[in-house]
């Protein structure tokens, strides 16, 4: 099964990139967008059949490696090609 | 008194660290590679500046992983000196030897530049030889050293006295205008509980001879060279 990582900073840190993106979108006439956050997004293939399991390792290697828990949140997927 | 300065693939400022305390300060000074797992009997281990593993992921990230890390862990846990220079400090972060994180300097931009830090600690041992409240000219570069720590964990960083550098204006004040990449109470370098790890984003090894600009650096080296005659592991 296939695992989506979505990483991106806390919402109570300053994301100086996500602001700067934001800036430059108004400066493209696009003055409805504000609140812009940049991330990074990883996607895995794990070697099991069970989704509770795919999504307990996607947790943990998030925890250890994918995100720095003093800065950084993650939201995990989970996709099973069957299904799709 | 032998240093052990740790070789990452991407580390830039190993060289640069070994001329300082080889060839200025006169101690002895051993390259250890990112995937030995000996210090080779070092009194004092410096992780240097620079990109190691290209910087991927996060800063420091790939490098708290290699092979010569619990190595490292281990002499720090058992009260070894320990510093860690610029990309150094950010590994320190990231194997939770420091606490804290590193995000994108305010200005997005690499910032290469000396700066004004001011010494507000003199009992770590890389700061005893300093006077409190000295202010040393040594050089940044980097694009990521805006400190963060929760507003809770700044504070007992204040209340323990582990803020060891602050950025300061020309006279000494901690202004906003002097802080170059908008860190957390203009956090420039940090020690641990334990007083023995100490990280920061400036240069000191940069900045040890008046030929290159600025000699304020050496103190630092000259600290951990009295700590380890006076035997740091006690004194601390």
């Amino acid at each position: 099964m296939r695992a989506r990582v979505f990483v991106t900073l806390k919402p109570s840190v300053f994301d100086p990139q996500g602001t700067t993106v934001a800036e430059a979108l108004h400066t493209l006439g696009y003055p409805s967008v504000s609140d812009v956050r940049q991330g990074k997004y990883f996607e895995f293939e794990v070697a099991s059949a069970s989704a509770a399991e795919v999504r307990r390792i996607a947790a943990e290697v998030s925890d250890k490696l994918l995100a720095n828990p003093v800065i950084e949140t993650y939201r995990i997927e989970v996709v099973d090609p069957a299904r799709v | 008194m032998t240093f052990a300065i740790v070789v990452f693939p991407g580390s830039n400022c190993d060289h640069d660290a070994y001329h300082a305390v080889k060839h200025v300060l006169g101690a002895d000074a051993e390259f250890v590679w990112h995937k030995d797992t000996s210090l080779k009997g070092a009194d004092c281990v410096v992780l240097p500046g620079g990109f190691a593993h290209g910087d991927y992921l996060r800063t420091g990230a790939i490098a708290r992983f290699s092979p010569v890390m619990p190595e490292v862990v281990r002499f720090a846990t058992s009260g070894g000196p320990v510093l860690g220079i610029c990309n150094g400090f950010q590994i320190l972060l990231e194997a939770g030897l420091l606490p804290g994180a590193m995000l994108r300097n305010r200005s997005l931009k690499f910032q290469c530049e000396y700066v004004r830090v001011r010494v507000e600690q003199t009992d770590t041992p890389f700061t005893r030889a300093c006077a409190a409240g000295q202010v040393l000219r040594v050089p940044i570069a980097h694009g990521e050293g805006n400190y963060y720590a929760e507003p809770e964990t700044v504070a007992r960083l204040e209340k323990n006295r582990q803020v060891v550098f602050r950025y300061v204006s020309e006279s000494g004040e901690a202004t906003d205008a002097a802080n170059p990449n908008g860190s957390a109470s203009n956090i420039a370098g940090l020690c641990n509980e334990g007083r023995n790890v100490v990280g920061l984003m400036p240069h000191p090894e940069r900045a040890c001879e008046l030929a290159v600009g600025s000699a304020d650096g050496l103190v630092l080296f000259e600290s951990v060279l009295q700590a380890v005659a006076g035997g740091v592991r006690h004194a601390l």
